[in-house]
């Protein structure tokens, strides 16, 4: 009887949460804060997408055949590589993605983004999941091992994120005892590991949850690179803050097949054009540029 | 075969770490499963109903539901400074109380009638039949499905290495990410889980004999 | 009620104590609650605008995807390990000693592995293989969550079956032969359907593990409901602060609704069994759900185990007859 009487409340619940369609439409939550201060934010730019590439590249055939390129991306990072409630996705690599996307003969409506978290991104390029990602991707040699890279598109370096109120975290060397939070194979991670900080390591799959564990006084920083960092901070600007000192280099590229060296010179190329007539500044300026930190030039594309 | 002799230290933390968090969490899971156990057959209704909220709760989520339950709302609750190691066990725990509690009350159902009966003419209080009549002959009804709890156990810890605690199936993702073929990683991790796992069944089949010897 | 077994109705002292205990027992629950609520909106987790996102129609448009594609995977998985769960059962039970040993060798292994490392090797091996496969986009991540599922729970509900068949009595077996049915009609005709019948609570069970299951489809970015939730509470922001709280209270009910119905379903389908008045009682009968031991983990990994299991399942019901 009493079974029956759960049963009725479990299938009115699930009937009420399925059909739940209605509601207003829009983002949830606030808009992100405009730091322009009421000047009119900049514009993303538009790419004038190549006609009829053809390049050798056994990636890009096949996604010349699907009629459209799969991007690996992050969701959970603001400005950078986000996703909203709509499924819209923004932010500076997506505009990188756009970009690339052009000059293959790719308009943005035939890339398809894909989320791809940190601990899965070797597995997801190398096996091809992904035909092309960009998702803060720190070029290094270990990586290269593994997955081939366009670029440097962009220099981070590693930074620290604290809460408002906490002064006593100025910079790498002043996290002895203190708990740091990163995910789990990430390249700060490895260097706040280092005997020499002191600090204890906490890995979690997604920076927003480090972020939401800091907020929640459980670590007492997070740590990765400070293009990420800031995006948290702008969103929060009440109760986080970025500590300013970057202690890594953190080289972004476009990571891809190993194998693919044509797909390699094409899209490194797609980045030179980019950088050149203007279109970088202006991605940049209407996404990364909007979290506070002011433009600096590219690092120099490098060739393997 | 070279995977696991390069990186020997890993797999050991990894396997350490699964046998420590399972021993602390099927702990846990006894005591917590035998007082609600007690709670949901006792005389009083508060109890009784709390017991049977506790068992649909925790046995109908998700359990990397409640590892996102300790990691980000009991925080909010009890106050910080839980090390992740201790949200793994409370996760852990508490959803596995849950099953032990309801292994507990039906081996209470498997005792014969007439024995709670003779307890009670005997002039026997509930927790006196309980403790002295009922349970200790539970136990040996109870002995099997609790190991298989166990072993479920043993494996859902898994889902603790993603979240910051050092265990197997860490170490899985940590080599594969490091781009060491899958199959071998694979087959050495399940050959640590399947260690555990024997051990525990083996330890729970001496207890049955054990028991059985007893009657 | 089987407790009431264990206690006199009160006398005039005993209801006083009871009485004592129910007013100080409900209480400390009670206070437990507003203890909880109370810290909770104290940090401002019951703000209006936190629940105010449910209003949205993205983020309800989110939940209902990641309820469809939960539902999707468990039907799938649900069906394919029923099947190959029959299959193991009937190849363990086999009398040709390669097939059962194969068979039992298949499922011991995948039983004893945690679910989680399943999946995440399924799908690395997926996606070396897609070509050969022929996945395309999202869907390696989905076969390797429903076939992951299919392979661990199809081990778990052989177990059960397997559990369910020895306990047929070996009289109606042999009567089978001497009537001169063969061995493939014993099984088919005789040894699964009572099986069936009688483990019927227990396999229901495992199917609501199965469905609980997909949500450990986060370890391949498989987006499922308790995915999609973690994303939206990781991206929305309210008063600076994510609705943590709001999401997991608002998904965690989903998820025990959706499990309660699937387990009054078990309730349901075994009354109707006992209903029915064919000469067998169901074997659970007494307390269904709580068939013991195959409720998560199916079982040890060793033989004997499952003989326990039966005797335990089978324990109320047998007592009766």
């Amino acid at each position: 009887m009493k079974l029956r009487k759960t049963a009725a409340v479990a299938i009115a619940v699930l009937a009420l949460t399925a059909t739940a369609c209605g509601g207003e439409s829009g983002t949830a939550g606030d808009k992100p804060k405009d730091p322009a201060g009421g000047k009119e934010a900049p514009k993303l730019p538009t790419y004038t997408v190549a006609k009829d590439v053809k390049l050798d590249s056994p990636v890009l055939k096949k996604a010349q055949q699907a009629g459209k390129i799969v991007f690996g991306a992050k969701n959970d990072q603001p400005y950078l590589g986000f996703e909203d409630t709509d499924g819209k996705r923004s932010g500076f690599d997506i505009e990188i993605a756009k970009m690339v996307a052009a000059d293959l003969g790719f308009s943005p409506d035939q890339i398809t983004f894909k989320t791809v978290d940190s601990g899965v991104r070797e597995t997801t390029i190398s096996k091809g999941d992904v035909d092309l990602y960009v998702g803060t991707y720190t070029i290094n040699d270990e990586r290269k091992k593994q997955v081939g890279f366009a670029g440097p598109y962009f220099m981070a370096g590693a930074d620290l994120l604290v809460r408002k109120d906490d002064s006593s975290i100025t910079g790498p060397d002043s996290l002895k005892g203190k708990k740091v939070c990163s995910i789990v194979g990430s390249t700060p991670l490895q260097e706040i590991k280092k005997p020499k900080y002191g600090a204890k390591a906490i890995e979690l799959s997604k920076y927003s949850e480090c972020v939401q564990q800091l907020i929640n006084n459980e670590v007492d920083a997070v740590t990765t690179d400070d293009a990420i960092l800031k995006g948290y901070a702008a969103q929060r600007p009440t109760k986080l803050k970025v500590v300013g000192k970057p202690f890594t280099k953190e080289p972004y590229g476009i990571g891809m097949s190993k194998d693919d060296k044509v797909l390699r010179e094409a899209v490194t190329k797609a980045v030179e054009a980019h950088i050149k007539n203007g279109d970088y500044k202006k991605a940049y300026d209407a996404t990364l540029g909007l979290s506070g930190s002011p433009f600096t030039e590219p690092p120099a594309l490098e060739r393997y | 075969m070279n995977v696991l002799l390069d990186h020997l230290p890993e797999f050991r933390d990894g396997f350490i770490g699964t046998v420590l968090l399972t021993a602390a969490s099927a702990l846990l899971a006894m005591v917590l499963g035998v007082v609600m156990a007690g709670f949901r057959v006792s005389p009083v209704p508060p109890l009784r109903f709390f017991g049977a909220a506790w068992v649909t709760l925790f046995r109908n989520t998700p359990l990397t539901l409640l590892f996102l339950v300790a990691w980000f709302v009991v925080p909010a609750v009890f106050g910080t400074g839980m090390n992740p190691w201790t949200k793994a066990l409370l996760a852990l725990g508490f959803y596995t109380s849950a099953f032990v509690c309801e292994a507990v009350r039906s081996g209470v159902s498997t005792v014969p009638l007439g024995q709670a009966e003779a307890a009670r003419s005997l002039g026997m209080t509930f927790s006196q039949t309980l403790r002295l009549i009922v349970l200790p002959q539970a136990t040996r009804t109870v002995v099997p499905p609790l190991s298989s709890i166990f072993i479920a156990l043993t494996k859902n810890s898994a889902i603790a290495g993603a979240f910051s605690v050092t265990e197997l199936f860490g170490v899985q993702k940590l080599l594969s990410d490091k781009g060491f073929a899958i199959a071998p990683i694979f087959l050495w991790v399940a050959l640590a889980y399947l260690v555990i796992t024997f051990s525990i069944s083996g330890l729970f089949r001496l207890l049955e004999r054990r028991l059985e010897v007893a009657r | 009620m089987s407790s009431s077994v264990l206690y006199d109705a009160p006398g005039p002292k005993a209801r006083v104590r009871n009485r004592f205990f129910s007013v100080a027992g409900s209480l400390l629950v009670v206070s437990l609650v507003v203890f909880v609520v109370y810290r909770l909106a104290d940090q401002g987790h019951f703000a209006p605008e936190m629940w105010d996102i449910f209003n949205n129609a993205g983020v309800r448009a989110n939940i209902r995807d990641g309820i469809l594609s939960t539902l999707q995977v468990f039907a799938v998985a649900a069906v394919l390990s029923l099947v190959l769960g029959v299959l193991l059962a009937v190849a363990r039970l086999s009398e040709h000693r390669a097939v059962s040993a194969l068979a039992t060798g298949f499922i011991e292994l995948f039983r004893a592995v945690p679910l989680l490392i399943t999946i995440y090797a399924m799908w690395v091996l997926f996606l070396t293989y897609k070509e050969n496969l022929g996945f395309i986009g999202e869907s390696s991540a989905y076969w390797a969550l429903v076939i992951g599922l299919t392979i661990y729970n199809a081990c778990v509900q052989a177990e059960v079956l397997r559990a369910g068949v020895n306990a047929v009595p070996k009289g109606q077996v042999e009567a089978a032969y001497a009537l001169g049915l063969r061995k493939s009609q014993v099984m088919t005709m005789l040894l699964l359907p009572q099986a069936v019948r009688s483990m019927l609570p227990t396999i229901i069970s495992q199917l609501v593990v199965t469905l609980k299951d997909t949500s450990l489809g986060y370890i391949i970015t498989y987006a499922e409901l308790l995915y999609a939730a973690r994303t939206m509470a990781n991206n929305i922001i309210v008063n600076d602060d994510n609705p943590y709280v709001p999401v997991v209270i608002v998904v965690g009910a989903v998820y025990v609704a959706m499990c309660l119905a699937l387990s009054s379903l078990a309730t349901w389908i075994e009354k109707r069994g006992r209903r029915a008045k064919t000469g067998i009682t169901p074997a659970a009968a007494a307390e269904p759900l709580e068939a013991p031991g195959v409720l998560d983990a199916g079982g040890g990994p060793l033989g004997p185990h499952v003989e326990g299991e039966a005797g335990g399942a089978e324990g109320p019901g047998g007592k009766k007859n």
